[in-house]
């Protein structure tokens, strides 16, 4: 669906930002509606997808994950082979063409674990524009190896120490930044988050996980799925496979948050499951916060979930109950990342591996008639060191 | 209903100082908003500490952060200036609307006016957002003025002149809160045109102003300045009779609205 005139998906949107940005808001609203209507730009984003992403990406069938509790066909979304290896090239794809169109000198991105500091970064290189990440304290230590690659790709990165120092403040020193040069900057935000037109737009360029799933299993297996399960922080690429589904009422669809230690703990990340209707970061949508409205420190083993907001279509597609949202626990996840790993030749990032944990639960429930389609948004090489540091063995 | 319009005079500079509320306790605060009292304030803000301040740069955003961890609410804040409007020039809450929306609009409106709040600036909240808010504080005379920045284009600007309530809010130049960047003085002048064409109601100068070279700058442009970041800065790390002391000290070197 289209978000209404003031970028509402029913009660959920909106522009909540200074006064100083909305004239770019606006700026940009304009550009995407020219550039969406334009053959030429949509030709160029699918070109440099093919070529530089490496898309279409495949599905397969994980079979071994799957069974033996599973009699439905268990197939898996291959966004983890794309370039940089996750779905977040997409859309940065998608906003630096649109950067360019605009003649904007520099992009400027937020990054939590860093993935999409990386897409921007490589983006960045790509297309000749300077580069600068903001990313928190804490996350420049946690990843350090990100911060190199971003560093080896020409971007300057730029740890932010306030509040909780990670990808909350990091966003919100994005935006500040773009205050600040709001005439010349472009800012790239990295999921389906953020004021009006931002979650319409990242879910625009995400929409093509969806659009390929969709054509690869009716080719393949000559029917639709009857489940679609993703993960959800931020929600972009849920809101990428979901779009290809939207219009298929008979296509269950499932998001899949970051449980932490427990939805009923302080130590979680699922918005939708434990949060309230807010303001956060632009746009009304849930928000894990407190009653007074100070929104809280969240948790979640995978650096990508543990934000305290969510997309706010995923909020709309909640509450009229096209979509459901459950969540998994950080041992769950865990348990999904190594089993997966052992079976099937693939390490999935730990926020996919979240999808894989809930997904084969569903699949148990399914019979062989069903078949069940999961993201499997990103490859998980950036969690080896935080998975060889947990002290379960690898058996 | 004409509280924070009744401030401007004509040919004067207004002179709105922003303290944030419990940085870093409310015995601190007190003796600021005394010290401000006497020492020229012709309206004060009074920021109400919010963790994700999108408009304000590090000293604001530091100052807010040393009151959240000194444990001060929305609630707390009301009541301090429940406790003191009554000895104090006009009193304008500043704060983020999350924190607004989750007490309630119109639950916020009453305890507002209850507590003799004369205004009430929320600056992420979006002239196409406003106008629910607008009216529940519009119900209890509460004004609310609006900002308007350098990148806002003038028939946008004219609409927001509409809107605001007992001043203009005009921010000096692109950016968040802060005294590392002095206002953008062409630009600024050029908004300030617009405005005037636009509206007669007062106009009051924010963002980047710190010193009296600035402030000076603004007499015969604007008519009112509003000094935040660099007042913080002058009482940081103080608390009670010296944070009052510094405070006097530095109002007293802008030498505003004399």
């Amino acid at each position: 669906m289209q978000p209404d005139a003031l970028g509402y998906f029913g009660e959920f949107g909106g522009r909540f930002v200074p006064e100083v940005l909305v004239a770019a808001l606006s700026e940009l609203e304009r550009e995407i509606e020219s550039a969406f209507g334009d053959p030429a730009f949509w030709r160029e984003y699918e070109s440099v997808l093919a070529e530089f992403v490496g898309r279409p990406s495949p599905v397969y069938e994980a079979r071994r994950y799957a069974a033996p509790a599973s009699s439905a066909k268990f197939v898996v979304k291959r966004e983890d082979l794309n370039h940089t290896g996750a779905h977040k090239i997409n859309n940065t794809v998608g906003q630096a063409l649109l950067a360019r169109r605009m003649g904007k000198k520099r992009l400027i991105a937020e990054t939590g674990a860093g993935q999409h500091g990386v897409a921007t970064a490589t983006v960045g290189a790509k297309f000749g524009i300077p580069v600068d990440i903001y990313m928190g304290a804490v996350d420049v230590k946690r990843q350090a190896l990100n911060v190199y690659i971003m560093q080896l790709l020409g971007a300057t990165v730029h740890p932010v120490s306030g509040g909780t120092k990670t990808l909350k403040d990091a966003t919100s020193e994005a935006f500040r930044e773009w205050a600040a040069r709001v005439g010349d900057t472009f800012y790239v935000i990295g999921s389906v988050v953020g004021a009006h037109p931002y979650p319409f737009m990242v879910r625009e360029f995400q929409k093509i996980i969806g659009v390929e799933a969709r054509q690869q299993c009716m080719e393949r297996y000559g029917k639709l799925p009857s489940d679609v399960v993703a993960c959800v922080g931020g929600g972009s690429n849920a809101a990428g496979i979901f779009a290809g589904f939207i219009n298929d009422p008979e296509v269950r669809l499932w998001g899949v948050e970051s449980a932490g230690e427990g939805t009923q703990t302080p130590r979680t990340a699922a918005s939708l499951n434990a949060g309230t209707v807010g303001v956060l970061h632009g746009s009304r949508s849930y928000v894990l916060q407190t009653a007074e409205g100070q929104v809280r420190e969240t948790h979640s083993i995978s650096a990508g979930l543990d934000y305290p907001g969510v997309g706010p279509e995923h909020a709309f597609l909640k509450e009229s109950g096209r979509a459901r949202y459950v969540s998994v626990t950080d041992d769950e996840a865990v348990r999904a990342f190594y089993e997966f790993a052992k079976t099937e030749g693939v390490i999935p990032a730990l926020e996919s591996a979240h999808a894989l944990a809930y997904a084969r639960t569903l699949a148990a429930e399914r019979g062989p008639e069903h078949l069940i389609l999961v993201n499997l948004s990103g490859r998980g090489d950036k969690d080896i060191a935080q998975i060889r540091g947990l002290s379960r063995p690898a058996s | 209903m004409a509280r924070l319009e009744s401030i401007f005079k004509p040919g004067g500079l207004a002179f709105i100082p922003y303290i944030m509320a419990g940085d870093p306790d409310l015995d601190t605060t007190r003796a600021i908003l005394t010290a401000l009292a006497q020492h020229g304030a012709d309206a004060i803000e009074v920021g109400i500490p919010y963790g994700d301040p999108l408009a304000d740069g590090p000293a604001i955003a530091a100052a807010g952060a040393r009151a959240l961890a000194n444990g001060v609410t929305l609630q707390k804040v009301l009541a301090l200036v429940g406790e003191m409007h009554a000895s104090l020039p006009p009193l304008i809450l500043f704060t983020y609307y999350n924190l607004v929306y989750q007490f309630g609009l119109p639950a916020f409106a009453r305890a507002a006016a209850d507590a003799g709040a004369a205004g009430v600036i929320v600056p992420d909240v979006s002239l196409e957002e406003i106008e629910p808010l607008r009216l529940a504080l519009g119900a209890h005379a509460i004004d609310m003025p609006l900002l308007v920045a350098p990148s806002t284009p003038p028939e946008r600007a004219a609409r927001i002149a509409e809107q605001s309530g007992g001043f203009i809010y005009v921010v000096s130049r692109l950016g968040v809160t802060g005294s590392g960047r002095a206002p953008d003085t062409e630009p600024l002048r050029a908004q300030i045109a617009v405005l005037r064409a636009a509206t007669k109601k007062p106009l009051a100068v924010g963002f980047g102003i710190s010193t009296r070279e600035q402030v000076d700058a603004v007499r015969g442009l604007a008519d009112g300045v509003i000094v935040g970041s660099a007042l913080i800065d002058a009482y940081a790390g103080a608390r009670g009779e010296e944070a009052a002391r510094r405070v006097r000290a530095y109002v007293d070197g802008l030498s505003a609205s004399v």
